[in-house]
C-alpha cells in the first residue's frame, strides 16, 4: 500500500465510526451531528483523491460538497427545532 | 542536497497524516462521548481542523495552481460553514429538548431563558425593562 492509500483507508475508518453513530444514535440530533461530520470528512476524501489522481475535477466535487453539506445541516437543524422549512 | 520537490511532497504527507489523526480522534470522540453536545464539541472541532490540514496538504503539494487555489477556497468554505452548522444543530437540539448528560454542571442557554421553545415577547420586554 502506498502512503496515500493508507491515508484513504484511515479516513474510511473515520467515516465508518460516523456511520456507527448515525446507526446507534439515540436521538435524531445525534444522527444529524454524524451526517454533518460525514460531509466534512468526504471533503477531505476529495482532497486525497485530488492528490492521487492529479486531476482538478475532484477538488470541484469537494467545493460543491462542502456547500451542499452546509445547507443540508442547516435544514436538518431547522427540522430538529420543529420549524417548517419555509419560515 | 535536498531535492525541493521531494521535501514538498514529504511536507504534504506530514500535513495530511496530521489531518487524518485529527479526523480519527474526532470520530472516536463522536462514538465515545456521552451526550449530543459533547459529541458535537469533539466532532466539529477535530474534524474541521483535520479537513483543514488535509486541504492544506494539497496546497503544499501542488503550489498555487488550479488545484491549490481551489483547495484554498475549499478551506475558506469549510472554516466558515462548519462552525455555523454546529451552532445551528446545538440550538436545534436544545430547543427540541434533548437532555444533557447526567454529569453536566451548567446550562447557560437555559439560564438565559432560551430553552424549550424560546422566550415569549412579554418575557423579553420584561427583561429589557429591568435597569
Amino acid at each position: 500500500m502506498s502512503p496515500l492509500e493508507m491515508l484513504m483507508a484511515g479516513l474510511l475508518v473515520a467515516a465508518a465510526l460516523c456511520l456507527f453513530r448515525a446507526w446507534r444514535g439515540p436521538t435524531p440530533a445525534d444522527r444529524t451531528v454524524s451526517v454533518d461530520l460525514l460531509g466534512i470528512l468526504m471533503v477531505g476524501f476529495c482532497a486525497l483523491l485530488t492528490v492521487q489522481t492529479g486531476k482538478d475535477l475532484y477538488m470541484i466535487v469537494g467545493l460543491a460538497w462542502s456547500l451542499l453539506s452546509f445547507v443540508g445541516s442547516l435544514t436538518l437543524a431547522k427540522h430538529l427545532e420543529g420549524r417548517r422549512f419555509d419560515d | 542536497m535536498i531535492d525541493l520537490a521531494d521535501s514538498r511532497h514529504l511536507a504534504a504527507y506530514v500535513l495530511m497524516a496530521l489531518g487524518l489523526g485529527f479526523d480519527l480522534v474526532g470520530c472516536i470522540g463522536l462514538v465515545r462521548l456521552p451526550d449530543v453536545y459533547n459529541r458535537l464539541q469533539a466532532g466539529t472541532k477535530c474534524v474541521t481542523l483535520g479537513t483543514f490540514l488535509l486541504l492544506l496538504g494539497v496546497v503544499v503539494r501542488f503550489g498555487l495552481d488550479a488545484m491549490g487555489l481551489k483547495s484554498l477556497l475549499c478551506i475558506w468554505f469549510v472554516a466558515m460553514t462548519s462552525p455555523t452548522a454546529a451552532h445551528a444543530i446545538a440550538r436545534g437540539a436544545h430547543r427540541a429538548g434533548v437532555p444533557l448528560a447526567s454529569g453536566s454542571v451548567v446550562d447557560r442557554y437555559r439560564e438565559d431563558g432560551e430553552a424549550f421553545g424560546g422566550t415569549s415577547a412579554r418575557e423579553t420586554v420584561r427583561r429589557e425593562s429591568v435597569p
